[in-house]
């Protein structure tokens, strides 16, 4: 219990509320001398009449459920023990006016249009620098200004497709830009997310009061999108460019690509032929013809841009040159991601717009002009520094010591174009919950721009974000910390608009159904290959720990044999040799339980069920876009079983319960996939590659069982237990009684077609899916891998359970092992005939350069 | 007046096959005041699925491509033919000093006014150095005539420095080449570059060939010729004006341009990114051989 006793009602919630404020501040919620709640916020505290901390303890636990299961977390690269830096959502949204918001939209649009001016100037005419608007250093000393994009334009008269403005409201009420983002900005997505998340969370407040809808403005995106083709062209493909799972704002570039339908791909997916960029996919290459990027500039094409650059397409700028696709944001646009640009805007709207500019930025001195560096130098500690470029990082002179704040100025004095000392504007405050505690913090507002058909549509909210300290120099996470949803409010309902209306006189947009590219097509392959993997293993460690357990001083001599074999067995299916095989064997098997927790929890350990699972994860990660949200909330299951199997109870009782929970996990991943998942190319891989794994393992694990010609009982111990792993025993007794014969155990285990654990049922639909896949040559003739599995399912068909247990003269069961083999080799050269025929086996790239420039010995020159 | 036919041929050899590269090669001469090129003409084998020409942002002429055959060999040929005129007489003496470049900048014209901007600051693979700027000092006394001052540093630079083949590669970094006082002529072009730079004066880089004369009494070897580099600076009352560090002189008649940049990096003759390859072994034959020779009054 804290000292001072809880508000219980929304009043006194809010009048502590009030306390905290501070007389100077502007605050969003309470204003005026008198301080009374603005009107934009009445219908909110009306609606949550209970405004207090129980109110919006469930909420807020929703909150974070939705996020975390959504996968909404910056940087989720899950490695094995790192925790993941996740994402809150305050349940308590910003609330503005709609009066207020169409003044500051009016301002945004204006100044996404001067954003364009200036980008179409600076990469045409040149016009600012000619005519004195702006300084040159400002351009040219810029790393964001492209040479090679100079005199490159899309076909179309804006080129800016894309904006986004960074704002924050002064403590007089004003709103204030902090920064410009251009490149590629991120958070639109967010603002979509948190949106969803808060008709989930406050489903009455959001139904009763009546905010501006989001998805116009996304629509109007896809429109804008749309216009970049040519009229001509009667078919338009459209692109999400990723860096990839790597990249911290991964999981919006998958969002995006989910909601705006459009196929998420990487560099390597792409290809440039003939001046235009093609799509690697599993039907063949395909054209692509509008690019969304969410790569930066630098990395798109390592022969013109950034030379290392691992995510780019080679040749892409030529062929934006070409015009044969349109990239948006156009390459080059992080020139305008400059804070210098800002001390310049009033002057480049006077010249470019003739207009006045409508949203002043902070104040800003960009020290290329002496007096300004004058000025910065000597108000440094109440300034902000930052490099012209540099993706948002800043110094603080004022939390610097007197030396660094040297070493700074000596930096600056050095390169003094390359610096901008900015003010830190006293900020408004919004109302944030903290700990249950109602309490001001500092915001500052994203707000996001797309262009649609001559103009600029802004989004009516946007993604607040909340500084994450209340004193002096504060500082916004680029990453993580909290959000909140923004609601605009309006006077009338928005018109919902869910699906795609046709733009008048516009392009019908050619869908990428059954399109895949070979890179997803290969990690969903993968996904299948390691989740079967994941069960396998889960399976057979389950059943070893039930023989564990049921060991006692009575065990027999059998018991004991068989669970060797097993235990073996596992070390030979997972490939973790030498685990329980080798010389000491003996000894490892009669204290099996380190090498089984270390084949459980060793992450680092190749073949471990933890190395497994995070490889599973990496890979159904790196597909995000492709799963459905229901799907999604299973991986999420599995990656917290994961998190659990790390550190393992002592106890084997336990960790069988949470290998029990895993199975029944993966089941429901499987069972969804089949469920929620279009059963075209993508599926079909994912299913072959779970089938081709599971036939594998069962192989690897009778082979083990029954290669050495053990004595009855041990074989009869050990048919049970591979009834029992494959879930066949109830059946098996159903069928044969309890009459346990080999043959009756091989009939239901290899050959039964009904029997979705048997090796026969494995092979056939494998056959299946093998013909569904695209054939690239349109023969009269079976493909590779066609004759491959035909020959192996052939051999499955003529051999009978009877043939498969006759044993030879030494007793071994020659005609099974061999069949076994047999299928284990056709399988590996299944999976590695799919590999190059479907998969885009990119090759290491590498940079030519021509040889240092030399000539003959200067003195060999009569001068 | 000179008439030179230049060819130049690179070719790559690599130890794998490569599946397939995409290039960009600034290898044809481009046309200055001075300066025709007649014609230029590139020839690729394997032949490219797909080739591309432009001029950039400096002027300089850009021939792209692309293979997408399967290939070990790499061949890329190309025949020019440039004409040059013999350059103005300049007087180092009556140039103005140094010191008052900014001032008498508004004699050149707007375009130039501007681009003078480009050459002034440091660029990728010239930072600034404060080790160049201490060597350029002793050039640059006060109120020294800015030619005399570049033509004072060019003649410092030749003796100072040895010129090494094999000491410094495309990455040496500019502070190795001016601790070791050794490397070819690029590295020269960019100390000289850095050293102008750090006055404040503006510098380009110049990428190009010179007509080499045999060694007396013997005949010219063919292939014996290679690209060379150089640098320009910028003289307000004149324009772009040629130094060779590497040769202790100013650029005439014999130095045809091929590109013009920043530094290297904007005027790479044959850049590319090759899938596959393994290991690459490299040979450049260059030729340049005098068609005409005439004179004017």
């Amino acid at each position: 219990m804290t000292s001072t006793t809880p508000p219980q009602t929304s009043d006194e919630w809010l009048q502590q509320y009030r306390q905290h404020l501070k007389p100077e501040f502007h605050d969003e919620m309470w204003s005026g001398e008198q301080l009374s709640i603005k009107p934009a916020w009445q219908p909110l505290i009306q609606q949550l009449n209970s405004l207090s901390p129980s109110a919006f303890h469930k909420p807020r636990l929703e909150a974070k459920r939705l996020l975390q299961e959504n996968g909404t977390t910056y940087n989720v690269h899950s490695q094995a023990n790192q925790s993941l830096r996740s994402w809150q959502l305050d349940p308590l949204p910003l609330v503005l006016a709609e009066n207020e918001w169409q003044n500051l939209e009016r301002g945004l649009q204006q100044r996404a249009l001067l954003f364009d001016c200036i980008l179409q100037d600076l990469y045409g005419e040149r016009r600012l620098l000619k005519q004195n608007v702006i300084p040159p250093e400002l351009v040219f000393a810029h790393p964001g200004f492209q040479r090679p994009c100079d005199q490159v334009r899309l076909a179309l008269s804006h080129q800016l497709m894309h904006f986004a403005v960074d704002i924050a409201r002064g403590a007089d009420g004003q709103f204030w830009v902090l920064a410009d983002r251009a490149q590629n900005p991120s958070g639109a997505g967010y603002a979509l997310e948190c949106r969803m998340i808060m008709n989930r969370i406050i489903p009455e407040a959001m139904r009763s009061i009546t905010v501006h809808r989001l998805y116009h403005f996304f629509q109007s995106w896809r429109n804008g999108l749309q216009a970049l083709v040519s009229q001509h062209s009667d078919e338009a493909r459209i692109v999400v460019l990723t860096p990839g799972p790597d990249n911290d704002t991964y999981y919006e570039h998958a969002y995006l690509a989910t909601y705006l339908g459009y196929p998420l791909v990487q560099g390597d997916d792409l290809t440039v032929r003939d001046g235009k960029v093609w799509l690697k996919s599993l039907a063949g290459l395909q054209r692509v013809d509008i690019i969304l990027r969410k790569t930066d500039d630098l990395s798109c094409d390592p022969l013109e841009l950034q030379q290392d650059s691992q995510q780019g397409v080679p040749g892409l700028l030529q062929a934006v040159r070409n015009q044969t696709v349109a990239i948006n944001n156009p390459l080059g646009s992080s020139i305008l991601e400059n804070p210098g640009l800002l001390a310049f805007l009033p002057a480049i709207a006077k010249n470019l717009l003739g207009e006045t500019l409508q949203l002043p930025a902070v104040g800003t001195w960009w020290c290329g002009q002496k007096p300004a560096l004058e000025h910065v130098l000597t108000n440094f500690e109440k300034l902000v520094i930052k490099p012209i470029f540099g993706n948002g990082s800043c110094y603080y002179p004022a939390l610097m010591t007197a030396e660094e704040q040297q070493q700074l100025k000596d930096k600056i004095k050095q390169m003094p174009y390359f610096y901008v000392g900015q003010q830190q504007p006293q900020l408004a405050t919004t109302p944030t919950l903290i700990n249950d505690e109602l309490l001001p913090r500092y915001y500052q507002l994203r707000t996001f721009l797309v262009a649609e058909g001559g103009s600029y549509v802004a989004l009516p909210g946007g993604l607040t974000r909340i500084a994450n300290n209340n004193e002096g120099w504060f500082q916004w996470q680029t990453n993580g910390g909290i959000s909140k949803d923004t609601w605009i409010l309006s006077h009338e309902v928005d018109r919902p608009i869910r699906l795609q209306p046709m733009a008048p006189g516009g392009v019908a947009v050619q869908s990428y159904e059954g399109i895949l590219p070979s890179r997803a097509a290969e990690s969903l392959f993968w996904v299948g290959r390691y989740i079967e993997r994941a069960e396998g293993s889960s399976r057979l460690l389950r059943t070893i720990m039930d023989h564990i357990n049921n060991q006692d001083e009575f065990a027999s001599e059998a018991d004991q044999q068989c669970l060797y074999v097993l235990l073996t067995g596992l070390t030979v299916m997972t490939n973790t040799l030498p685990g329980f095989t080798g010389e000491d064997t003996k000894q490892k098997c009669k204290q099996p339980n380190p090498e089984l927790i270390s084949l459980v929890r060793d992450s680092e350990r190749v073949g471990s069920l933890a190395q497994v699972l995070a490889a599973f994860l990496h890979a159904s990660f790196s597909v995000r876009d492709l799963w459905s949200s229901d799907t999604w909330r299973t991986i999420d299951d599995i990656d917290d079983i994961l998190g659990q199997l790390y550190c393992p109870p002592t106890d084997l009782g336990d960790l069988q319960s949470c290998l029990d929970e895993l199975i029944t996990t993966i089941m429901a991943f499987t069972g969804l996939t089949a469920e929620s998942m279009p059963h075209e190319s993508g599926w079909y891989l994912f299913d072959l590659g779970r089938r081709i794994e599971r036939s594998l393992l069962q192989i690897s694990l009778t082979q083990s069982c029954f290669s050495q010609g053990l004595d009855d009982t041990v074989e009869h111990l050990l048919q049970e237990a591979l009834l029992v792993n494959n879930e066949s025993l109830i059946t098996h007794r159903r069928r044969y009684r309890s009459l346990q014969q080999m043959e009756n155990t091989l009939a239901l285990l290899i050959l039964d077609e009904t029997n979705p654990r048997a090796l026969a049922y494995q092979i056939y639909r494998i056959q299946r899916l093998i013909d569904h896949l695209p054939h690239r040559h349109q023969q009269r003739e079976y493909s590779a891998e066609q004759r491959i599995i035909l020959a192996t399912a052939t051999r499955l068909r003529l051999a009978t359970a009877n043939m498969l247990a006759q044993r030879g003269e030494d007793g071994q069961l020659h005609v099974l092992i061999e069949l076994l083999e047999a299928c284990n080799s056709n399988l590996l050269e299944l999976a590695n005939t799919l590999h190059h025929t479907y998969f885009s086996h990119t090759e290491q790239a590498q940079q030519l350069t021509s040889m240092s420039a030399e000539i003959a010995m200067p003195n060999e020159v009569n001068v | 007046m000179n008439t030179f036919r230049i060819t130049h041929t690179t070719r790559y050899v690599y130890t794998d096959p490569v599946s397939r590269c995409h290039n960009e090669a600034r290898m044809s001469p481009m046309n200055l005041p001075h300066q025709t090129c007649a014609f230029s003409k590139v020839h690729v084998s394997p032949s490219p699925r797909s080739s591309f020409q432009r001029i950039d942002y400096f002027g300089n002429n850009v021939f792209s491509f692309d293979i997408h055959q399967q290939h070990q060999e790499l061949t890329i040929s190309v025949i020019s033919e440039v004409a040059i005129d013999k350059p103005c007489s300049l007087s180092l003496e009556n140039s103005l000093p140094w010191d008052q470049f900014t001032e008498h900048l508004e004699q050149a014209n707007k375009h130039q006014q501007l681009m003078v901007h480009e050459f002034i600051l440091p660029s990728p693979q010239i930072p600034q150095s404060a080790s160049a700027k201490d060597y350029a000092l002793s050039s640059f006394t006060p109120g020294r005539p800015l030619l005399d001052a570049v033509n004072d540093l060019t003649h410092r630079i030749y003796n100072d420095f040895k010129y090494e083949p094999g000491f410094s590669s495309l990455s040496t970094p500019l502070e190795t080449v001016i601790e070791h006082r050794k490397g070819v002529c690029q590295d020269f072009a960019h100390l000289a570059i850095a050293c102008l730079r750090s006055m404040g004066l503006p510098a380009m880089y110049v990428s190009g060939y010179l007509e080499t004369d045999p060694p007396p009494g013997k005949p010219k070897l063919t292939g014996a010729d290679a690209s060379h580099a150089w640098l320009n600076v910028f003289i307000p009352e004149h324009g772009w004006q040629g130094f060779d560090p590497t040769n202790n002189q100013m650029a005439n008649e014999r130095y045809i341009v091929v590109a013009q940049g920043r530094d290297y990096a904007d005027v790479t003759p044959l850049k590319g990114v090759v899938y596959g390859g393994g290991h690459h072994h490299l040979t450049v034959q260059v030729d340049v051989t005098r068609t005409h020779s005439h004179t004017f009054n």
